[in-house]
């Protein structure tokens, strides 16, 4: 039996030192999750202690009252929120997304490396700084600040976010799918929609939703853009109210009603956009379970 | 039905590297037949050259003249429509992971603008009985994806996604590499039934599997065909004494 090979290996004990480890890592491992998370829980529940006193029909329904007047609202700048991002996301994502898939299929080249830095360099630019280009290219030219001006400027800085994102994502895309179409007799531009953007889909809605989430708490690219506004509107080329603007009106002001207001204000921004990226990845996973 | 193959100096290159000499040959029709050597020797860049998949790789290129039945594959024709009707079927089970078994063999037909319900129906049921595979998936095509079947499975579903598209030829870039002896006994019993359609190319590394699946067996060396013949020539009385080392296992 000099010979014989073990093959209890259960038997054999694991060391203190081991199990040490495992311990320790694991519990390093969640403290980072709580550390990450921590943040996140006590903003909102901070907002909601400030916020859900001053929420209540008539901040939902009603435009502002003036200085000194009880109650109004922030129906207003809700809808224009709504209108600016739906703006930024119509111009922003189709480009960006368009973008991404140019760098991935096509930008092994210097026109691709000069795009990939451009759109890096993009997305480390001062937003007040995207603001005043806003401002420059529709404000200038329409003579008026606009709810347009508002979603070009969110736009511009939603695309390097979706560029940068679906390019990584499409990447990730093995190169045998690819091969799989191209072998069908599949065209190249049919392949990269049907197939290659098909496959990332999940992916790349994350980076659409990264990019939204970011843009729609943004004041300052709006400040000279979109400007604001105390009373309904829902034309794109007359200023707008918008949530980021009015809390920061709001919030400097020395009212303490206006004050209550604002946090009220933050706490509904927080909600529509947690609300929003919900329901678009619950519709595209739906989408994508049907197969279409 | 399936057509021949014919191939004349054709050469086919990886950036500066060429990877195919002046490469000759005639594959009947109908018939199997095997791309045998050791890696690297040209094999899969072979088969790839024969539907224009070589050039799909950046900075690959080929010329020479390939015909297939009465098409001229690098002339006047384009790359699409020749991949149309030529099946391809790869190393690794590549099943196009966001769709369902059913909407896999359906792609080559919707992807390509054919939007007839009723008879999609058909051609899957079909594809998917030429392929083995009906049985096992029938009740779940429509909700299970792709993915989600076992590796042979999954190779068997790409023979069907291939099937498809009624190509006339087959080609096969080591169909059984990724799998168990089950498998590719499965896969190889369906070569042979799908003898009587198409002209099959497969290439694999195993020479067991060339003798017993295919008629005609070519030898590849270094990106040169060294020896094509009777699949029973080549593994009884090679002419060529490289093949002969080769399948005697002398070295590859």
């Amino acid at each position: 039996m000099a010979n014989a090979i073990s093959t209890d290996f259960g038997a054999a004990p694991i060391s203190l030192w081991r199990r040490g480890k495992d311990v320790g890592v694991t519990i390093a491992a969640v403290a980072a999750v709580i550390l990450v998370l921590a943040p996140l829980g006590a903003i909102f529940a901070y907002l909601v202690y400030k916020g859900i006193g001053s929420i209540n029909w008539a901040f939902l329904t009603q435009t502002p009252k003036p200085v000194g007047e009880a109650g109004g609202g922030m129906a207003n700048a809700i809808a224009g929120s709504v209108l600016i991002l739906c703006l930024g996301s119509v111009l922003g994502v189709p480009m960006g997304i368009g973008a991404g898939i140019y760098l991935a299929e096509y930008g092994r080249n210097r026109l691709g490396n000069f795009i990939r830095f451009t759109a890096d360099v993009l997305n480390g630019v001062p937003s007040i700084i995207v603001g005043i280009v806003a401002y420059g290219l529709v404000v200038l030219t329409q003579k008026h600040f606009s709810a347009l001006a508002g979603g070009v400027a969110l736009a511009i800085m939603m695309i390097p976010t979706i560029t940068r994102t679906t390019e990584e994502m499409l990447l990730l895309v093995p190169s045998q799918v690819r091969e799989a179409a191209y072998g069908l007799g599949v065209s190249r531009w049919r392949t990269t929609l049907s197939i290659t953007l098909r496959t990332a889909t999940s992916g790349v809605i994350t980076g659409v939703m990264l990019a939204f989430a970011r843009v729609a708490g943004e004041t300052a690219p709006l400040l000279f853009t979109a400007f604001g506004n105390q009373f309904w509107n829902w034309r794109v080329n007359q200023p707008t109210a918008a949530l980021p603007l009015q809390i920061f009106t709001y919030a400097i002001s020395p009212f303490d009603e206006w004050h209550r207001q604002a946090w009220a204000g933050a706490l509904i921004l927080i909600i529509l956009i947690v609300v929003s990226v919900s329901a678009v990845r619950i519709a595209a996973s739906r989408g994508m379970m049907k197969g279409n | 039905m399936g057509v021949g193959i014919k191939v004349e100096h054709l050469n086919a290159w990886f950036g500066k590297t060429q990877a195919l000499h002046d490469i000759n040959i005639a594959i009947a029709s109908n018939h199997c037949t095997a791309v045998i050597g050791p890696s690297g020797c040209g094999k899969s860049t072979f088969v790839r050259c024969l539907n224009r998949m070589h050039e799909t790789i950046p900075d690959a290129k080929a010329a020479g003249k390939v015909e297939i039945g009465e098409m001229d594959v690098y002339n006047g024709t384009s790359a699409v429509s020749i991949r149309r009707r030529i099946g391809m079927v790869f190393q690794k089970p590549n099943p196009f992971p966001t769709m369902s078994i059913y909407d896999n063999v359906a792609s080559g037909l919707k992807l390509n603008g054919f939007r007839d319900r009723k008879r999609t129906d058909e051609i899957v049921e079909r594809s998917l009985k030429y392929a083995a595979l009906w049985e096992e998936v029938k009740d779940t095509m429509h909700k299970k994806s792709g993915a989600g079947l076992s590796g042979g499975q999954q190779q068997r579903l790409c023979i069907a996604r291939a099937l498809a598209v009624e190509p006339q030829v087959l080609l096969m870039d080591e169909p059984c590499s990724a799998l168990d002896p089950i498998s590719t006994g499965k896969i190889e019993e369906l070569i042979f039934q799908l003898k009587e359609k198409f002209t099959i190319v497969i290439v694999t590394h195993n020479m067991q599997q060339a003798s017993r699946v295919a008629e005609f067996t070519g030898f590849f060396l270094l990106g040169k065909l060294i020896e094509f013949d009777k699949t029973e020539k080549i593994f009884t009385t090679p002419s060529d004494k490289r093949t002969e080392d080769y399948i005697t296992g002398r070295f590859g």
